[in-house]
């Protein structure tokens, strides 16, 4: 055996293989107590034998929080596994500094399988250690880019639908807004319902041609424009006109697809007139007729320098109700399949639904109809038209 | 309804109709721990184990800072698994800071605990001054200690994260554990397990020991840094109707280093309170 070792060993020497080498060497009795140790981690350490060998512990040369570790970690995996490797632990040296290590550790059994001795090699990580924290801080750094970018997209996302719907007396209206996927993604998607005059509101619905901050901002654009035509203009595809400049003549290149319908209140009913702009036209539901697309498609937004708008006016009267919505509904795949159109048609036949019921109805059939990921953010706006209140004096009209 | 079964992988073995001995396991690894004392009792016992939440095979989902921002948090755990496996006259068996939360558990309901078993206990890991700056208390460790090793969980160098944890390797020898094991013995989720260190050793249950209306036996190691003889002592004193033996096995993990005088130890005590 001890010939065997010594040719194994070639020309080298066996005393500066093990004393020498380029790692530190421990060895522990089953006490923990050192009972060998080379002279490569002596020198790393600053300590002399006789201060070690027979007087401390592995564990007593570590910090506290090394200490605290090496008892409730290391020392347990290597009775149960046998051998540790790769442990990272700061070794206090004699004159109290420290050196961070890198600790491999086999546990050796006698016949009765009880542990005899503890092997140790120590290597010397400093620069390792170095190099672990500036990775640390990195992650950490980019952990909290991450955060601050996502709290911007979703601080950009809320500025895109209102926080809350008006309330309207005579109408019953809701809206729903679901962003693409897991959320962390800005869509283009966006809806707003606003006060134009005493009598009179504006809705608008519409989707920015792809998605991310830019996408949000040009939606952000759009919003803002509807919001300023449909003050000077009382025809919808007149406010869309000026939409159409705006976005063509803008530098974003973003095209866009856009519902504007104006609501004018009568004494017992809504004079709606609803312009369409390269987008799904709304279904609408009047009377006991069936419910159909409601509106002329119009040019998409942004695309042509004049683009050409139609308005189509309507009167509705209690129990009618309209439903606009965004191509992540009707384009919602699963397969080859598309949701389409019937499923939203199905939702506003049935009549006792409130515009909160058919929107929340369908984003859960558009979401079901798609396995809940949604591929493309969601957007829907139900405008319903209320019996009107025999408890309301005249003047909530 | 929470599934606690589920929640802290509860293990049940042993004759239904034993006496209950509930094994907790410390900050650190899981219950496995137990492996090498746990079966030695299987004959005579109803042998339950289990992992804290956040540890082992436990529901990481079931983590809660809050609840588990004190002891007592993994107490109520405790006398819930108590409460929902109907287990009275309990004997709990804890290691390290498992003993403190046994202490809280049996002063929430102490009608249900039979007796205390402490290995490696401490009421209060870091030192106390008095006033003149003399020592009150020792606990091994001064605050700055801890802080230090909470900041270097926290910058993540010493290897505790998920990605710097240590392996272990298997020893082909004496496959003590098997793969699945490995994978989750003594691998924590790095933030609770910083969460974790920090509830347990700034932990000072002191005032508890006092109201301990059960018998206990205190186990103590030679060279234990992190539960020195002074701070078992201290504990044993402390309780009001407890036991106190030293082993000859060293370090703070008899349950594995010394599983055979580990038992002894146990089995003793119960022979000896009538169990």
């Amino acid at each position: 055996m001890a010939d065997e070792f010594l040719e194994a060993l070639g020309d080298d020497d066996e005393h500066a293989l093990y004393e020498h080498a380029p790692c530190g060497y421990l060895s522990m009795a089953s006490s923990g107590t050192i009972v060998k140790v080379n002279e490569t981690f002596l020198q790393w350490t600053g300590y002399r034998r006789d201060e070690l060998v027979g007087q401390r512990t592995l564990a007593s040369l570590l910090t506290a929080g090394g200490r605290i570790y090496h008892e409730t970690h290391y020392s347990p995996m290597l009775q149960m596994g046998g051998a540790v490797r790769e442990i990272a632990l700061d070794i206090v040296c004699a004159d109290a500094s420290r050196l961070p290590a890198l600790v491999n550790a086999l546990l050796v059994r006698d016949e009765a399988g009880n542990p005899s001795v503890v092997r140790a090699a120590i290597f010397n990580a400093t620069d390792r250690r170095n190099y672990e924290r500036q990775l640390v801080q990195a992650k950490l750094d980019a952990e909290a880019a991450e955060s601050r970018a996502l709290t911007l997209a979703r601080t950009l996302q809320q500025t895109l639908i209102p926080p809350a719907l008006p309330h309207i007396s005579g109408l019953d209206i809701a809206a729903i807004y679901r962003p693409a996927g897991d959320g962390t993604q800005i869509g283009g998607d966006f809806y707003d319902v606003f006060r134009i005059g005493q009598h009179e509101w504006a809705m608008a619905i519409g989707d920015v041609q792809g998605k991310g901050v830019d996408a949000a901002v040009v939606s952000s654009l759009v919003r803002h424009t509807i919001r300023a035509a449909a003050i000077e203009h009382e025809s919808p595809a007149e406010v869309l006109a000026v939409l159409n400049t705006v976005l063509f003549r803008d530098d974003s290149d973003r095209l866009c697809t856009a519902v504007v319908m104006r609501m004018v209140r009568r004494v017992e009913s809504w004079s709606v007139t609803v312009s369409v702009a390269g987008h799904p036209l709304p279904i609408l539901r009047r009377g006991d007729d069936p419910p159909t697309t409601f509106g002329i498609e119009g040019s998409l937004l942004g695309y042509f320098p004049a683009g050409h708008f139609h308005d189509v006016a309507a009167e509705l009267v209690a129990g009618d109700m309209l439903v606009g919505y965004t191509d992540g509904v009707s384009e919602a795949r699963n397969g080859h399949e598309f949701f389409g159109e019937a499923p939203i048609e199905a939702a506003l036949r049935d009549r006792a639904l409130s515009s909160e019921e058919v929107t929340r109805r369908l984003l859960g059939e558009a979401l079901d109809f798609q396995s809940s990921q949604s591929g493309d953010d969601i957007a829907i706006v139900a405008v319903g038209v209320k019996e009107r209140d025999s408890t309301a004096t005249s003047s909530a009209w | 309804m929470v599934d606690v079964v589920r929640r802290n992988n509860v293990k049940i073995t042993g004759p239904p109709d034993g006496q209950p001995l509930l094994f907790a396991h410390g900050f650190g690894c899981d219950q496995h721990m137990w492996r090498r004392v746990a079966p030695h009792f299987e004959d005579r016992y109803r042998v339950v184990m289990f992992d804290h939440v956040g540890a082992g095979d436990s529901d990481l989902a079931a983590y809660d800072p809050v609840r588990y921002s004190t002891l007592q948090g993994y107490a109520d755990d405790v006398v819930q698994i108590c409460e929902t496996l109907g287990l009275d006259d309990v004997v709990f068996v804890g290691h390290s800071v498992a003993s403190m939360i046994g202490v809280l558990a049996a002063n929430t309901q102490p009608q249900r605990f039979a007796t205390l078993v402490m290995v490696g206990p401490s009421a209060r890991y870091i030192d106390e001054e008095d006033v003149e700056g003399g020592v009150r208390y020792i606990g091994g460790f001064s605050r700055a200690d801890i802080d230090d090793m909470l900041d270097s969980l926290d910058s993540n160098y010493l290897g505790w994260s998920a990605v710097m944890a240590p392996l272990i390797v298997g020893n082909t020898d004496r496959p003590e554990l098997g793969r699945e094991l490995t994978d989750s013995f003594c691998r924590t989720d790095p933030a609770i397990a910083r969460q974790f260190a920090a509830v347990t050793f700034l932990s000072d249950n002191r005032a508890d020991l006092c109201h301990v209306s059960v018998s206990s036996l205190v186990i103590q190691c030679r060279n234990d840094v992190i539960a020195p003889i002074v701070v078992g002592e201290y504990v044993h004193q402390h309780l009001p109707n407890s036991s106190y033996v030293i082993l000859e096995a060293t370090g703070h993990c008899p349950n594995l280093s010394a599983p055979q005088e580990t038992i002894a130890a146990i089995a003793t005590f119960l022979g000896s309170v009538g169990r």
